[in-house]
């Protein structure tokens, strides 16, 4: 164990010797996906509500086939498959970004992570009380004003506690980046694993690295519900 | 026992050692048994008759017809191939085995019979050669976990050369395949016949041995292994490879089975 630590600490953490790795790509994956899954999902969930079939169904299309299908088949489709296509080949600005593992790993994971929070969100907008509503239409706000001021922080706020869990799925979902030859955590406790033929420590190595990160991210979701939805508590 | 055979007993015992190394001296070398773990081809592997064959052999039996011997090959498992020699099974083990540390510390070894070199596949005439310095800017695909990827992280890596792991040698060729790697790294073997002789592989070539190896990342070559105790026969093995060398058999040997130098790869440094 210490052995391993010695000489992989660095690469499970941060760097291993010459990109980035580990603990460190993991976070960045993590974030990246996050954040761009977060912007897609809010209007998607306004759309998802909206009574205009032509507005709501393609959301619909969006999100059933991102959640009814395995992350590891779209991020190989994305991967291996849209590259391995001709016109993507023959466009320049497609071929440059699809060449990169890495981007086709963030796209991925943020469209995967994004679909499932557009129902997170969509949901609590359904569920926002009608006396809200009711109130805000009262005070003569437009369903603009009604949705940023009213609607929107009420469902986020409601959503808080799912999308923890959603962004601790996702955590333990960018497992899969070494597929798209992005070098995270799991690669280095392999190499670790092929180095010392020592599967227990290495993997260990990894499963604390990941419930450290998960115990943080409780804590911090934890924290912000206190403080969001402190209105709800009895 | 009696006090009175005493002194026979020992002196059969005295006779006996000094007759053992006598024997051995004086019996003319008349065959030599190969240890073979024959499942591994294209060096060693029976044929659908059950005959020995492969690259290994036809060294074997070069090295038995160049010492005017009889050639007897043993099929042995691998894993116990050492200790059925040191058990006298067979004379020598010819069985792709790479000269190691700790092998050497149990048997004696040969000069090289040849040599699985790492080779670079590359896009057929883009001309790269497996340097830090033609590579340069390019992408490498090698296989998480194997001297390959140690070879280009610790050469090519910190000389601006992008290598990239992979989860198995299958995703790197289909990524040479999509273009997405400019050069892969791996066994040479391997690479010809599970790749290169392909039809996938038509669009590839060979783009040369990985040779400079100052920090011995990719290990040494493979040789025939004897006991310690027979220098004789260690010496005979090595001249025979080496008139074979000489007489261009190797070659003729080497192009039935090879696309490549499978001789002149040993990495320098060693």
């Amino acid at each position: 164990m210490i052995q391993i630590i010695q000489q992989y600490g660095i690469a499970y953490l941060a760097w291993d010797g010459y990109r980035i790795s580990g603990l460190a790509m993991t976070l960045w994956l993590l974030v990246l996906a996050c954040c761009i899954g977060f912007c897609l999902a809010l209007p998607l969930a306004i759309a998802r509500n909206s009574k205009n079939p032509l507005v709501w169904f393609p959301v619909w299309v969006f999100t059933f086939l991102f959640r009814g299908t395995p992350l590891y088949v779209q991020l190989l489709l994305i991967y291996s498959g849209i590259y391995g296509l001709e016109f993507v080949h023959n466009t320049a600005p497609l071929n440059e970004f699809f060449r990169q593992a890495i981007n086709c790993t963030v796209l991925s994971f943020a469209l995967n992570t994004g679909a499932y929070t557009t129902e997170i969100f969509a949901g609590a907008i359904k569920e926002t009380s009608h006396g809200e509503v009711d109130a805000a239409r009262a005070m003569g706000m437009s369903m603009r004003t009604m949705y940023r001021r009213i609607i929107i922080p009420s469902a986020l706020r409601r959503a808080l506690p799912v999308y923890s869990n959603e962004v601790i799925l996702m955590l333990h979902a960018t497992t899969l980046a070494f597929t798209a030859t992005v070098p995270d955590i799991l690669k280095v406790a392999n190499d670790a694993y092929s180095a010392t033929y020592d599967p227990f420590d290495s993997f260990s190595l990894a499963a604390v690295i990941y419930l450290c990160v998960s115990f943080a991210l409780i804590f911090g979701f934890r924290r912000a519900e206190r403080h969001f939805l402190a209105f709800l508590q009895p | 026992m009696n006090k009175m055979f005493r002194p026979v007993l020992a002196a059969v015992c005295t006779f006996g050692m000094a007759a053992a190394p006598l024997a051995v001296h004086a019996k003319p070398l008349t065959e030599i048994k190969f240890g073979v773990d024959a499942t591994y081809p294209p060096f060693e592997s029976l044929s659908p008759s059950g005959a020995f064959q492969g690259f290994d052999i036809d060294l074997g039996n070069a090295i038995c017809a160049e010492l005017k011997v009889k050639c007897v090959f043993v099929a042995q498992g691998f894993d116990g191939i050492i200790p059925a020699l040191q058990a006298r099974k067979f004379d020598a083990v010819l069985s792709s085995m790479t000269v190691t540390p700790d092998r050497s510390k149990q048997i004696a070894f040969s000069d090289e019979m040849y040599n699985e070199p790492t080779s670079l596949i590359v896009k057929k005439g883009s001309g790269l050669t497996p340097t830090a310095a033609s590579l340069k800017g390019k992408t490498v695909g090698v296989e998480s976990g194997t001297i390959q990827e140690s070879y280009a992280k610790t050469y090519w890596a910190p000389n601006g050369v992008t290598v990239v792991s992979y989860p198995g040698q299958d995703q790197v060729y289909a990524d040479l395949l999509s273009g997405r790697l400019d050069a892969s790294l791996q066994d040479s073997v391997e690479a010809d016949y599970g790749f290169v002789k392909t039809p996938k592989g038509v669009g590839f070539e060979f783009g040369g041995n990985a040779t400079i190896d100052p920090k011995d990342v990719l290990g040494s070559y493979i040789a025939i292994g004897v006991r310690k105790d027979e220098p004789e026969l260690l010496k005979k093995i090595n001249e025979a490879i080496g008139k074979i060398h000489k007489s261009g058999q190797y070659k003729t040997l080497e192009a039935k089975y090879f696309a490549f130098d499978v001789y002149g790869a040993t990495p320098e440094g060693q």
